[in-house]
């Protein structure tokens, strides 16, 4: 037999990566389920926002939805809570989830590697275009939430997960930031769209995958997970953003869950590449198969699970659920304390600081009869505090729902005076009580001090 | 003579699991000529238009392409063009932003007005702005021949080209296809048309299971081949009758290729004998007014050897 001559002449002129990307995203740009979904990122978000923001009735089971009546930056954190849930895991199944399967749909691979003649600058090309429409979706979102909500609202400070004022500039500038950082797990859902698209071939398993993945990470985040298996799931920077509207903020924990989204970007890219290059075009009943996906894509991934949770476990001194009663009596005093501050200035009573205040609190889980540890809607909590030249301190009851993911929502239970319902007279207009109810969030890793 | 060959392959293998697709076929094409590829499905001509294409590597033997060595990479050299299983077209863009994308990739020097160009070469210029999505079959042959042209290729490999065309559409192609030729261009066609591949190529290939059982021009394929049937129609079928009974290495054969015009006779003959024939209709003052076989050379060789090939196997 006579070997086959290798010969790097045979490569011929080869396309750039760059006329490859420019070609993929002219193909990706025409398609109308594209051309569609960036008129809604760059669209809905501002509408939806206006008009949540003028009904009577807020989404105050959303973070921050509480705030959108009293500032424009409330509306571009709910939907970024939102976009976490809902838009970013559809929007990486559309575009990443099918970006190598449309061309198994419409039987144009060997067309495509005839024009572009390396499989390579392929998969660069079609990776480089779904990532640039999907940060231009992301863009859309972010943009034309915050645009809407500070036309239908205004350009107010917004209140803080811990109850501190942001000016308006600086929560911009978080709001910015904390867009930046879910594009770290949305990267990892594109990533594993990539993944899917190429695995899977024209199944739409393929397409649905990063929706999928999303919700499965959703669902864990649910659960009553130790807190190292919750920061390594990839999809907990769609949480950890929240860390950024504390005083200080709680980064580790948005450090983590970014590096981890990240390592699953790589990880599951990589994977995809090597799928592809494997893949023999000639052979038409090659394209993709459930075997190989499970063998090449599924077992790698959980293997990198394993691992990062190992990882995370050995690095961070949390143990167990992360949700203990000293870091929820933190939570709820330092952010009773910033609210009362609020509702002095509300009521027109004279300022008095954090400091002056001493706010601490007591909490216990079921009564006394359970663990003080853990998430669940049995904590109570007794907030004490002092007020300059008053001898006697202060309490004020809290009934608190904490998730397993370390938010809570405190809801209060007298004395009505103090966080009863009531409205309270502000610039903008009448306004709950905001020691009434308010969120919170405890910080599952214990690294910040405050 | 190696120096003006567009393609020179020697036993080229090609497996995919246990099935060889192809068996050490041996393949020599020229520069300008259209060469034709006929074999039944599954013969391996679309594996074999594949590897012509770059889009896979042969397990052995040795492969040459516009006078460079293919290595194992999968990619062809430069001077290379076509489609296998149907030409790529996006749905979604329409006629001309097909050609643009694609002209896009490989330079910036493609103007609209070389794209205009080949859309009139195709007969595409009335649906140049039609989304390719309602595009006919033949239109998606067009359009990709136009594809194909945009690289100025030196070899052209085409599967099934003429599929779906109609008369217009395959006078478009044909014309296309004779002037590449004609400026030296290598054109590979497969087909199942026999008339296309007659009307074309100078040189086929037949294919059977993976390996070569014949290579070269038609006319040495019409000689090696048996006694063909023909439909002989004259001005006096009596008369010619007659004289066709009469005529050495000639056999009237009834019933066989009836056509519904009852004049017309269908004869059994080698070509020679045919041509006696043809004389002695003229000598008698018998007009001929169509002599044309009933199933083409080709196909009749093509039916023939691939059937020889399946039962030696």
């Amino acid at each position: 037999m006579t070997a086959i001559v290798a010969d790097a002449r045979v490569a011929g002129r080869r396309v750039s990566v760059a006329r490859g990307y420019r070609f993929e995203l002219v193909k990706l740009v025409s398609q109308w389920r594209i051309r569609l979904l960036v008129l809604a990122c760059w669209i809905a978000p501002a509408l939806f926002v206006a008009a949540v923001s003028q009904q009577s009735s807020l989404p105050v089971d959303t973070l921050f939805g509480r705030w959108m009546h009293a500032t424009g930056w409330a509306g571009s954190l709910v939907t970024l809570g939102f976009a976490g849930t809902w838009a970013l895991p559809l929007v990486t199944s559309v575009v990443a989830g099918d970006v190598f399967a449309s061309e198994d749909r419409l039987g144009t691979w060997r067309h495509l590697l005839v024009a572009i003649r390396s499989p390579r600058r392929i998969f660069a090309a079609k990776a480089l275009s779904s990532l640039t429409v999907i940060l231009l979706l992301v863009a859309g979102l972010a943009c034309s939430s915050a645009v809407g909500g500070v036309v239908a609202v205004g350009n107010q400070p917004l209140v803080g997960i811990d109850g501190h004022l942001l000016t308006p500039g600086d929560a911009a500038g978080k709001i910015l930031l904390a867009w930046v950082c879910v594009l770290a797990p949305t990267l990892a859902l594109a990533a594993i769209g990539l993944l899917g698209s190429v695995a899977l071939g024209r199944s739409p398993m393929g397409l649905l995958l990063p929706a999928l993945v999303a919700l499965a990470m959703q669902l864990a985040q649910m659960l009553p997970l130790p807190v190292a298996v919750r920061l390594a799931l990839p999809g907990y920077a769609f949480i950890a953003w929240n860390g950024l509207f504390t005083s200080p903020a709680q980064i580790g924990p948005l450090l983590i869950g970014i590096v981890v989204s990240l390592l699953w970007a790589v990880t599951a890219t990589a994977l995809a590449y090597l799928l592809f290059i494997r893949r023999d075009f000639t052979n038409p009943t090659d394209e993709g198969s459930g075997r190989r996906a499970v063998t090449v894509g599924a077992l790698p991934l959980a293997g990198l699970l394993a691992v990062t949770v190992g990882v995370v476990a050995a690095a961070t001194p949390a143990t167990g659920s992360g949700i203990a009663q000293e870091k929820v009596e933190r939570s709820v005093a330092t952010a009773f304390a910033h609210l009362y501050r609020l509702q002095t200035e509300q009521l027109n009573r004279p300022d008095v600081t954090e400091a002056q205040l001493k706010a601490t609190a007591s909490c216990n889980k079921g009564g006394g009869k359970l663990a003080a540890e853990g998430p669940g809607n049995d904590w109570r909590c007794v907030v004490s505090w002092h007020l300059p030249d008053v001898e006697a301190a202060g309490t004020a009851i809290y009934q608190l729902d904490v998730t397993p993911d370390g938010r809570f929502v405190a809801d209060g239970d007298g004395p009505k005076e103090v966080n009863g319902y009531f409205l309270v007279r502000t610039p903008i207009g009448d306004a709950p009580n905001p020691l009434w109810q308010f969120d919170g969030n405890v910080e599952l890793l214990h690294t910040t001090k405050g | 003579m190696d120096g003006l060959l567009g393609i020179r392959a020697r036993g080229i293998t090609k497996c995919f699991g246990d099935v060889v697709a192809l068996d050490g076929i041996d393949l020599d094409v020229a520069q300008g000529q259209i060469h034709g590829l006929v074999g039944r499905n599954g013969a391996g001509k679309t594996t074999l238009l594949g590897l012509l294409l770059g889009l896979a590597v042969a397990d052995g033997g040795h492969l040459e392409i516009l006078g460079t060595p293919v290595g194992r990479a999968l990619a062809a050299p430069e001077g290379v063009a076509g489609f296998v299983d149907g030409p790529g077209l996006y749905p979604s863009l329409t006629a001309r932003q097909n050609l643009a994308a694609l002209a896009a990739l490989r330079s910036n020097s493609v103007r609209a007005a070389g794209i205009d160009d080949l859309l009139d070469q195709v007969g595409l210029t009335d649906v140049a702005d039609d989304r390719t999505r309602g595009f006919s079959l033949g239109m998606r042959q067009r359009l990709g021949l136009a594809a194909a042209l945009l690289t100025k290729p030196r070899l052209l490999v085409l599967d099934e080209p003429a599929n779906g065309l109609d008369p217009a559409g395959k006078r478009h192609v044909h014309g296309v296809l004779g002037r590449l030729a004609a400026q030296g261009t290598s054109v590979v066609l497969s087909s199942h048309r026999m008339d296309d591949l007659e009307a074309l190529c100078s040189e086929v290939t037949i294919l059977a299971t993976g390996r070569v059982v014949f290579s070269g021009p038609l006319s040495k394929l019409a000689a090696e081949n048996r006694e063909l049937d023909y439909w002989l129609l004259t001005s006096d079928p009596q008369a010619a009758r007659r004289l066709a009974v009469d005529t050495a290495g000639i056999r009237v054969v009834d019933g066989a290729g009836a056509r519904p015009d009852a004049e017309v006779l269908v004869v059994q003959a080698l070509v020679p004998a045919l041509d006696d024939l043809v004389v002695r209709l003229v000598h008698a003052g018998i007009g001929v007014r169509e002599l044309a076989p009933v199933v083409s050379p080709l196909e009749a060789a093509f039916l023939t050897l691939t059937d020889e090939q399946e039962v030696s196997r």
